[in-house]
């Protein structure tokens, strides 16, 4: 591949579940350290192309490489490179933080002591060290969503993938929460989120938007708007849609 | 839902009623007949014409019966050593051995007492010709009332209509309401006007009309598929139906109370059901059962509602009959709804 | 892998009510059988109707209540009220000897006993009128003066279980559906239950194998079925006498391969379902009803229709009871069921194979 600049790089991405088209054609490529927003309505292909992605779903034809790597062929490989947090959280919930981590760090191979630094460092950044030992059934949902974002990135992963993080949540933890991304992403580790809030669009460094598996627009969200002549990313992916239907 | 409700009922019905039976049609049968001689031989020729003997095995050496019995290939063998006739003609006892592969004591036992009936029939068939006028001493006849056919299905079916009632009563309800639990909804009627009891009953009416319903099915199979008689007053059998679904109700929804998921609900429903279901006398006597265990059984609603319908249906037993098992039900069924009614109201 | 057993662990410690069910439920069940269920008829309500009331009937009646089978029911005193008193329940069995018993005895003329029995619960009724007609001829051979009378005696005796106890036949019925229950239901569920809360996918993009993440899985229950099949065959071997007659060492081996047998299949439910209401349901009535039903756990196979038998065959517990009663009971070799043991090695690969055809699907 060569080009370290790329982590993602998409080209002619097909999906499709017998005569459905899931994802039309899909074309791009994200930087290292970007925070890329995937963006459409419900059902637009935004699940379905993260999970090709992460390689749980193979592509019916593109040329796709993640972290630098096929997403036909090596899978595996992926893996070790990458985090994912799911639309639904991913922290048990009749178990402890702590023992979250302790599992979560054990099944990517870190070291015992290696995983009691980055539960001791996440926590401390979320300021809940006293919580470790809770149950996380008993937290409140906000800090569920953060706890699921450090797991997701507790063992360095060059590209993190979030499948519609914030959903559900206050805009004040949403807030807190893109923050975190932020740190990431300045530690170098590049995010990929997809979301339907247009309002965090505006958070990423550039934006693609889905509607009905094709990719209708990509650029960073300054741009769009100036394309579009849109005050915000809602006018915009609103002037798209009604464009599409 | 609905299918689920009404046709799985029905073929349970059809497969318990066929599937439960200690009875064994066909007895394996091996045979050692060692005396060889024209008594010996009459009296294995009773067991060789008999429709419910199967001869699997004849050898001149027992062992090889104790294998088959071994191997599971033989249920029972019978042995005649040699001497059988000459002590039969000399008027001395002569032995007969009987060996029962016994690891199933109920069907042991019925086993045995098939083959030892064929061996006093033959008895008493020599015993007339030696001596037409004289036979045993004592002349014993009998008869078997209500079922003269010993059919078991007579037997079973009753209970198994209890069982699909008992199911949809505890089962179903139970865990509709820790249904509404797990899913949130139960809030949203908690902040309606709405009475406890009034939501309770309104949970629980659907059931008992479904549970009650589906008895009339139940029976409808029972009387045209398995033609067992319904020899009391229909209506009494549902008048204690719908007594009986108050109690089993009340324990569904007590259950509830005490869970929050449904697989814990229906963890501790199948727990509390089966130990009801083993104790109730359903598949065992229940009377033989140690005094203790009797007494455990008078918390056992499984238990006075499978007595009852053996009853009604069985035996045309009438209100008078049943009056205090059916009195006891109504106390315990206010009693335990009563309870969880209460235990609901604090849990939420 | 080893964090991961330690997580299934805790996930299984944590829910103590599951726990308390899974552990307790067939202790109580041993304890029920060993104790209070019971196949043998015994104290069973009788009542004699005496028309004749002098030495020799009163001498059966002694007879009949000294055997340890019957009580005396409440009182009747007539014929007419016999029906009456079935349809109360009150008698299962009623004898009524006829009049002049003694003195019909003494001129030869054969009194008459005539056993009238409520067959509404027909193996009762069978084997109470067996037993009273076996004490009353063996009463009335005793009367037989010592003369050419052909008489025969037979001599029952009972295989494998003398006493004809319950629990000899429920232990390895017990085991079987114990094994069942934790070893398959326990692992579709708890599989089910990643699938449904999203953990799954966590799962599947971490670099971990789908081999390592079901073994994961499996782990901790096998370790529990293998504890608690122990545990149930320590309680029915000390506390009730319940035999180990052929290899431990045997017996062992067979459960391991039965474990192996439910896992897989559990993991096969799994496959299916999406969550744990269908993992669930489908163990309950795929698993549990055939379990109980249809392996000769309790009811003979031998006497159900064709179709059931023919369903029974493909039911794994039907061997597995087979061989463990064998190894238990009998005291068998291995040479008396390594069919059944082939079966059940062949149904593992089955499910074992159908198992990795399904997850792969899943991952495509």
């Amino acid at each position: 591949m060569g080009n370290n600049e790329y982590v993602i790089e998409a080209e002619n991405l097909v999906k499709k579940f017998g005569s459905f088209v899931a994802n039309d054609n899909l074309t791009f490529k994200v930087e290292k350290g970007e925070i890329f927003g995937f963006l459409g309505a419900n059902g637009a292909g935004k699940t379905t192309a993260i999970r090709i992605l992460c390689g749980l779903l193979l592509p019916t034809s593109g040329k796709i490489t993640v972290a630098g790597q096929n997403v036909y062929t090596q899978t595996e490989a992926i893996k070790k490179q990458i985090g994912y947090m799911s639309q639904r959280f991913s922290l048990y919930e009749d178990l402890t933080i702590n023992e979250n981590f302790r599992f979560y760090g054990g099944i990517y191979g870190m070291s015992r002591i290696k995983i009691k630094e980055k539960t001791a460092e996440m926590l401390d950044r979320l300021g809940i060290e006293s919580l470790k030992n809770s149950i996380v059934a008993s937290l409140p949902l906000g800090i569920r969503q953060k706890l699921s974002f450090s797991v997701a990135i507790m063992h360095s992963p060059q590209i993190v993938f979030l499948d519609e993080p914030t959903g559900g949540v206050d805009p004040i933890t949403r807030r807190q929460f893109w923050e975190l991304i932020y740190e990431a992403a300045a530690k170098g580790i590049t995010v990929f989120v997809t979301t339907h809030y247009m309002d965090e669009a505006e958070y990423c460094n550039r934006v693609s938007i889905m509607v009905d598996g094709r990719i209708e627009a990509l650029d960073t969200p300054r741009n769009l708007k100036d394309k579009f002549q849109a005050k915000n990313m809602d006018e915009v992916f609103l002037k798209l849609a009604r464009k599409a239907g | 839902m609905l299918p689920i409700i009404f046709i799985i009922p029905i073929v349970q019905l059809l497969i318990l009623s066929y599937a439960v039976t200690f009875e064994i049609k066909s007895i394996k049968l091996s045979i050692t007949d060692n005396d060889n001689t024209v008594a010996s031989r009459r009296l294995t020729g009773h067991f060789r014409s008999s429709p419910f003997y199967n001869i699997v095995g004849e050898s001149s050496d027992q062992r090889d019966g104790a294998e088959m019995l071994h191997k599971g290939s033989a249920h029972q063998m019978i042995v005649l050593l040699p001497g059988f006739e000459k002590a039969l003609v000399k008027g001395q006892p002569a032995h007969v051995q009987v060996v029962t592969d016994a690891i199933n004591g109920s069907a042991a036992a019925l086993m045995n007492a098939y083959t030892l009936q064929i061996i006093y029939d033959y008895n008493r068939e020599i015993l007339a010709e030696v001596s037409p006028l004289a036979g045993l001493p004592v002349k014993l006849t009998w008869s078997y009332w209500f079922n003269p056919q010993l059919d078991y299905k007579t037997y079973m079916v009753p209970g198994i209509l209890v069982l699909l009632v008992t199911i949809i009563g505890m089962f179903l309800s139970g865990m509709n309401v820790v249904r509404e639990k797990e899913l949130g909804t139960i809030e949203q009627i908690n902040v309606t006007p709405i009475r406890k009891h009034q939501f309770i009953a309104g949970k629980l009416i659907p059931f008992w009309i479904i549970a009650l319903f589906e008895l009339a099915i139940g029976l409808l199979v029972a009387r045209l598929v398995f033609s067992i008689p319904i020899l009391g007053n229909i209506f009494l059998i549902f008048l204690v139906a719908s007594v009986y679904l108050l109690v089993v109700m009340g324990i569904g929804l007590f259950i509830s109370t005490l869970t929050n998921t449904q697989q814990q609900s229906m963890f501790i429903s199948w727990f509390v059901l089966v130990i009801f279901i083993l104790m109730s006398g359903l598949f065992t006597p229940a009377e033989s059962m140690p005094q203790w265990a009797q007494n455990l059984n008078m918390i056992n609603p499984i238990a006075y509602f499978i007595s009852i319908i053996r009853m009604i249906m069985l035996k045309g037993s009438g209100i008078q009959d049943i009056m205090i098992p059916l009195l006891i039900l109504a106390g315990y069924g206010s009693a335990v709804l009563s309870l969880s009614v209460w235990r609901y109201r604090k849990t939420i | 892998m080893k964090q991961f057993v330690i997580k299934e662990f805790l996930h299984i410690f944590r829910d103590v009510r599951s726990m308390v069910i899974l552990f307790g439920m067939p202790l109580v069940q041993v304890l029920l059988f060993g104790y209070a269920i019971t196949n043998e008829v015994k104290d069973v309500k009788v009542s004699v109707i005496d028309q004749s009331y002098d030495y020799a009937s009163q001498a059966v009646v002694n007879k009949l209540f000294a055997s340890g089978y019957f009580l005396k029911g409440e009182h009747i005193s007539s014929t007419s009220e016999i029906e009456e008193s079935f349809r109360k329940g009150e008698n299962k069995m009623v004898v009524v000897i006829g009049p002049d018993f003694a003195g019909k005895l003494e001129t030869g003329q054969q009194p008459s006993i005539q056993l009238i029995a409520d067959a509404s619960d027909p193996n009762t009724a069978n084997l109470l009128v067996s037993y009273a007609s076996g004490i009353i001829n063996a009463y009335s051979r005793e009367l037989i003066p010592a003369a050419n009378i052909p008489v025969i005696v037979p001599e029952s005796r009972m295989l494998y279980n003398p006493s004809l106890r319950s629990v000899y036949m429920f232990v390895p019925g017990i085991i079987t559906i114990l094994l069942m229950l934790v070893s398959a239901m326990m692992t579709s569920i708890s599989i089910a239950r990643e699938k449904e809360l999203g953990t799954m996918e966590v799962l599947l993009v971490s670099p971990l194998k789908p081999f390592q993440i079901v073994a994961g899985k499996v782990m901790p229950y096998v370790l529990l079925s293998f504890i608690n099949a122990g545990s149930i065959l320590i309680l029915s071997y000390y506390i009730f006498n319940v035999p180990i007659n052929g290899s431990l060492l045997l017996l062992l081996g067979e459960t391991i391969l039965f474990i192996l047998l439910a896992l897989s299949l559990g993991i096969f439910i799994s496959t299916i379902s999406n969550n744990q209401q269908t993992a669930m349901m489908l163990s309950m009535f795929a698993l549990m009803l055939p379990t109980i039903l249809l392996s000769g756990f309790i009811f003979p196979i031998e006497n159900m229709p064709a179709v059931l038998q023919w369903f029974s065959l493909i039911m794994p517990p039907r061997w597995f009871i087979t061989i463990i009663k064998s190894i238990m009971l009998k005291g068998s070799g291995i040479e008396y069921f390594w069919k059944e043991t082939l079966i059940l090695a062949g149904m593992t690969l089955v499910f074992i194979l159908a198992s990795i055809k399904k997850f792969k699907i899943r991952l495509a």
